[in-house]
């Protein structure tokens, strides 16, 4: 089988300026924080990022890299609303599409199907139509004649996603209680890639948790990177807690623009083995 | 808190409870304290068939005390997000929400203060309250009732009112109900022909007045307002189990 496994750097080199990027996990909860902080090394400009939004939303509007974020929600779990995100849309600097929770999750499942939309009636009587202009609803064929709303698919260029173990092919394992909708995002996408805490042998892969903690298999991912700690400091379990004095720090920089400044020389201006250091000290 | 004596919270919690009296085997979600209170008083007395879950991924089989972690021993089932996503479309859910701003027919705003596309405050976005309401029933809870939250029109309609429901006609609108608001003064439903929110009851120590003067829009008061029950000293005992750090008293603005 294929060995799959790159770098962090290796696998965000496929990504360029003004790409729509999905970005897996939920708020502040496993969230492929190695990949976001290579996202930043690298620099790429002009993101739509697509999300359950959490500290991905937040770095990137930080960074000035975001130009577009399509989501559900953008929150820190523990703080309700990513500051970061809020500076940003209080600034008017961000181009937004807010949708419903769940009409989200259905234009992921109408991309990850090839499908041009799917109907709900979530969305329907609400404002969400009226600042999603490119909305649009559809008749029931049928004899009930009801009206939906088509939330179009969500189709991504390149899917990041976080998991808790893997092997070299691509095979991947959420350990944690809720596997939110990584696979759905890997369909998405033209190309996704998974990090995880540890890349072990297939045979430890199925030995290590229930047959349905095997959320990803190795169709849908063209990379694999062991990323120790990668969803740092977002949550990871059963490997690791939310950092919360970590996040605490990270939120009070959306306030103080020096504060800002040092954090990102400190923690994303560096090397993942060194912001892994930094973090440990 | 070991108090027998009602207080303001207790009530508020009581009220919040009968809120789902009569739900049966459907599941609870209950946004925030008071609410998370009522509803695990509501599962502890009179409505033990709820499902709720631990704010995560489990459900539980009992309702635990506040801030308690459940051991393997309260579990009864899964419900990661996927399967709430399945439930509120099936429509076997009954949600209590916060509301930044509500009007007279319902419509709730927990999305932004300010024009949307550049918003003067943002709050924490639409979230589910479309999908909540336009599925299933929906109640809601204001701990500082006052007048920029009962607003005459509110800045983005995130969850769904009579009015906008009844835009979509009877097939769109046959699965939304907005059951009761609680606020830190009284109760409200909207038993009204045109669905206009209506006085129920007012809590102790409150005046009509002082509903009156804190409401940015006309409410329905019908004749002879009732008072808000008052928690018995049994259900008392009950409340100060679920929450013996006193989180909701906190909560509730007297």
């Amino acid at each position: 089988m294929n060995d799959k496994r790159m770098t962090v750097d290796e696998a965000v080199a496929e990504v360029t300026d003004g790409m729509t990027i999905g970005i897996g996990g939920w708020g502040s909860r496993r969230k492929p924080m190695a990949f976001v902080r290579a996202l930043v090394r690298k620099g790429v400009k002009d993101l739509t990022v697509v999300s359950y939004g959490g500290p991905d939303i937040g770095i990137f509007c930080a960074t000035g890299q975001l130009k577009k974020a399509v989501y559900g929600f953008v929150s820190l779990d523990s703080i309700p609303l990513e500051p970061h995100f809020r500076q940003a849309r209080q600034n008017g600097t961000l181009d937004a599409v807010e949708l419903d929770e769940g009409m989200f999750l259905l234009g992921l499942r109408a991309a990850a199907q090839r499908l041009p939309f799917l109907p709900t009636r979530a969305g329907l009587g609400s404002d969400v139509l009226k600042i999603n202009p490119h909305l649009k609803t559809v008749k029931s064929p049928y004899d009930d004649g009801e009206e939906f709303v088509a939330v179009p698919a969500l189709n991504v260029d390149v899917a990041f996603v976080h998991m808790n173990r893997a092997d070299a092919s691509g095979n991947g394992q959420a350990l944690g209680r809720d596997p939110y909708f990584d696979n759905l995002f890997c369909m998405a996408a033209k190309k996704a890639f998974m990090s995880c805490e540890k890349i072990v042998s297939t045979d430890e892969l199925v030995s290590g948790g229930p047959l349905q903690s095997l959320l990803i298999n190795r169709m849908m991912v063209s990379g694999v990177v062991e990323a120790p700690g990668g969803a740092h400091f977002t949550e990871c379990p059963p490997d690791y807690a939310r950092d919360e004095k970590f996040q605490r720090e990270y939120a009070a920089t959306a306030k103080d623009e020096e504060a800002w400044k040092a954090f990102r020389a400190k923690y994303l201006d560096v090397s993942e083995a060194d912001y892994q250091k930094a973090v440990a000290s | 808190m070991t108090s027998t004596e009602a207080t303001r919270a207790d009530v508020c919690a009581l009220a919040v409870a009968e809120c789902f009296r009569g739900d049966g085997e459907i599941m609870v979600s209950a946004m925030g304290t008071t609410p998370s209170l009522g509803a695990r008083l509501a599962k502890s007395t009179f409505e033990p068939d709820l499902l709720m879950t631990d704010g995560f991924n489990l459900l539980l089989r009992r309702a635990l005390p506040l801030g308690a972690k459940p051991t393997d021993g309260d579990v009864e089932g899964w419900m990661p997000f996927g399967a709430v996503f399945d439930t509120l479309w099936w429509g076997r859910r009954h949600v209590m929400m916060g509301a930044s701003q509500i009007d007279r027919f319902g419509n709730q705003n927990i999305a932004c203060i300010g024009p949307w596309e550049h918003p003067k405050a943002q709050l924490l976005g639409v979230r589910g309250a479309p999908g909540n309401t336009i599925n299933h029933v929906t109640s809601y809870w204001v701990p500082n009732h006052n007048a920029r939250a009962l607003v005459a029109k509110v800045d983005m309609v995130s969850g769904v009112g009579y009015d906008r429901a009844a835009s979509l006609g009877p097939e769109g609108s046959r699965f939304h109900e907005i059951r009761r608001i609680v606020s830190n003064l009284g109760v409200f439903d909207f038993n009204t022909p045109d669905h206009r929110m209506r006085l129920v009851s007012l809590h102790p120590g409150v005046e009509l007045q002082q509903v009156i003067d804190n409401t940015g829009f006309e409410l329905v008061i019908p004749e002879g307002v009732d008072t808000t029950p008052v928690p018995a000293p049994e259900v008392i005992g009950v409340l100060r189990e679920l929450d013996p750090q006193g989180y909701a008293q906190k909560e509730v603005v007297v």
